[in-house]
């Protein structure tokens, strides 16, 4: 059923019980097109991709939890596209691109919004970097402005723009960033997916990878073995346990970031904020609620919860920011897994088996790139070569020379 | 992840007075090839579950330590310091 206004209307008047679930809970079939490990934001968006570009729809996603349980349910809901160097941006900038249009293509209220992403500066360095990447951006056609530390002062007149050690200098806007509902991202394309005929098979973990002559023959699964002709991983946080059943090693170590949530408050903060000292991001949900993290923990961990160094951290981050958040309590707080890759960039490759696709190492950016990572990877998966914003994010970069370090921090994921 | 780190120099101390580095993987000498060096400075086991890790204890005594930790329960099962012969590291 699609979604409307009309369909509001008509399913009122019937008493609304004529509602269907969004998707279906298929059994597995014995054999697929393509599997797709990792039902989350990534691995639900490449299946509908597959489905809706690329007509390839004899397709199953194996989610081992259920939908949205993983790191699509547990970021905070940015998007945007300032990113720096040429290999990352016209990616970001695509994804931007297919979030603008996303509600009314996959049928979904996802509150997609706009709401601008300001970046702050504290010293004359950070100020000529920000200003060097909005003009990187510009040149790749994407929107950024620099604005002076008056214009802020207009437009967040509460941050604390005269602390001592790090006053506020300027900071780097960019009005078409913002922050998008992620459950409903999850719950969207996954419904479009289905409705394309992709089966969605939930509580089914992978525990290993059959091999038949250098070729991937299908999985094996808690739900039995499925046979498949392409085998695609989009299992962010567990990739390189998922890639270990095929006797792979990758450039990825699993770390822990937490975010946080307020008690609900009037509209305070309309806008996203990053603090440049350290890392902290902050906006508000239309719950009301302030949504805010920082960095990674900076230790490997499959645990989905953080450590309380970093809660305390994060917290006075942000009350240096905004001195204002010193009488707001915490609701919620909780920890996702990351992938961390060794220069903090993504990969969306082939690997050496012929038949095996990888799709890994989002580090804290998967979320932004759920849409154009599907669509880059189903591009792969269907036309056997990389989509063209995403060429760059190959896994053989590190042994060739050619790594995408936006940080310029090295092989050192807990610094990314 | 376990509060409290036992220093082999100085007994239970709070994890934030160490600074964690990552993987305690053995170098490979200069003249190993680029595969090998490839392999140590970009490719992870990420293992979920038992892992050996570097750690300094920055505001103690300063040495550098490895820390034997579970990835997932973060139980911390050995620490010794890093250039204790007794115990090659594999």
């Amino acid at each position: 059923m699609r979604y409307s206004a009309l369909s509001i209307l008509m399913n009122g008047l019937r008493g609304n019980r004529s509602w269907k679930p969004a998707w279906r809970e298929p059994e597995p079939k014995a054999h697929y097109d393509v599997i797709i490990v990792g039902g989350g934001g990534h691995g639900l968006a490449t299946a509908y991709y597959l489905a809706r570009e690329f007509g390839i729809t004899n397709v199953a996603v194996l989610e081992k939890g259920y939908l949205g349980s993983g790191n699509v349910g547990r970021n905070t809901t940015i998007i945007r596209s300032n990113y720096l160097l040429p290999g990352n941006n016209p990616f970001y900038e695509l994804s931007l691109k297919l979030w603008e249009g996303l509600e009314q293509d996959f049928n979904f209220n996802a509150m997609v919004s706009q709401r601008g992403v300001l970046n702050l500066c504290h010293s004359d360095g950070q100020r000529d970097a920000f200003i060097r990447r909005g003009n990187a951006m510009r040149l790749h056609g994407v929107d950024a402005e620099f604005l002076d530390r008056e214009a802020i002062r207009r437009m967040l007149p509460f941050l604390g723009f005269d602390n001592a050690r790090f006053p506020i200098m300027g900071g780097l806007l960019q009005r078409r960033g913002g922050t998008v509902r992620h459950d409903a991202v999850a719950w969207g394309f996954a419904r479009g997916a289905d409705m394309r005929g992709v089966d969605i098979i939930q509580n089914c973990e992978v525990t290993g990878i059959r091999q038949e002559g250098g070729r991937v023959t299908g999985v094996e699964t808690s739900r039995g073995f499925i046979a498949c002709n392409k085998l695609a991983l989009a299992a962010a946080g567990n990739s390189s346990r998922v890639a270990a059943m095929a006797g792979m090693k990758l450039p990825i170590e699993s770390h822990v970031l937490q975010a946080f949530v307020s008690e609900g408050l009037k509209p305070y903060i309309d806008c996203v904020v990053t603090f440049g000292v350290g890392h902290f991001y902050i906006s508000q949900s239309d719950k009301g609620g302030l949504v805010f993290g920082g960095d990674i923990d900076g230790y490997n961990s499959y645990a989905q919860r953080g450590n309380l160094a970093m809660v305390e951290h994060v917290i006075e981050a942000g009350k240096t920011m905004i001195p204002g958040l010193s009488r707001v309590r915490v609701l919620r707080s909780w920890g996702g897994i990351m992938d961390m890759s060794m220069d903090g960039s993504p990969i969306i490759d082939r690997t050496h088996i012929d038949n095996l696709y990888l799709n890994a190492g989002w580090c804290y950016g998967g979320f932004k790139a759920t849409p154009a990572s599907g669509f880059c990877f189903a591009h792969l998966l269907a036309r056997g070569a990389p989509q063209e914003t995403a060429a760059a994010f190959r896994l053989d970069r590190f042994a060739r020379g050619y790594l995408i370090d936006e940080d310029g921090s090295g092989a050192q994921p807990n610094l990314h | 992840m376990a509060s409290l780190v036992p220093c082999p120099h100085c007994g239970l101390r709070p994890k934030e007075e160490f600074t964690i580095k990552g993987a305690a993987l053995p170098r490979p000498s200069p003249d190993a090839g680029a595969d090998a060096w490839l392999d140590h400075v970009y490719l992870r086991d990420n293992p979920r579950g038992a892992l050996d890790e570097f750690w300094h204890h920055t505001s103690g005594c300063r040495r550098w330590l490895i820390v034997s930790r579970d990835t997932f329960s973060h139980e911390i099962s050995a620490c010794r310091d890093a250039a204790d012969p007794a115990k090659e590291r594999s």
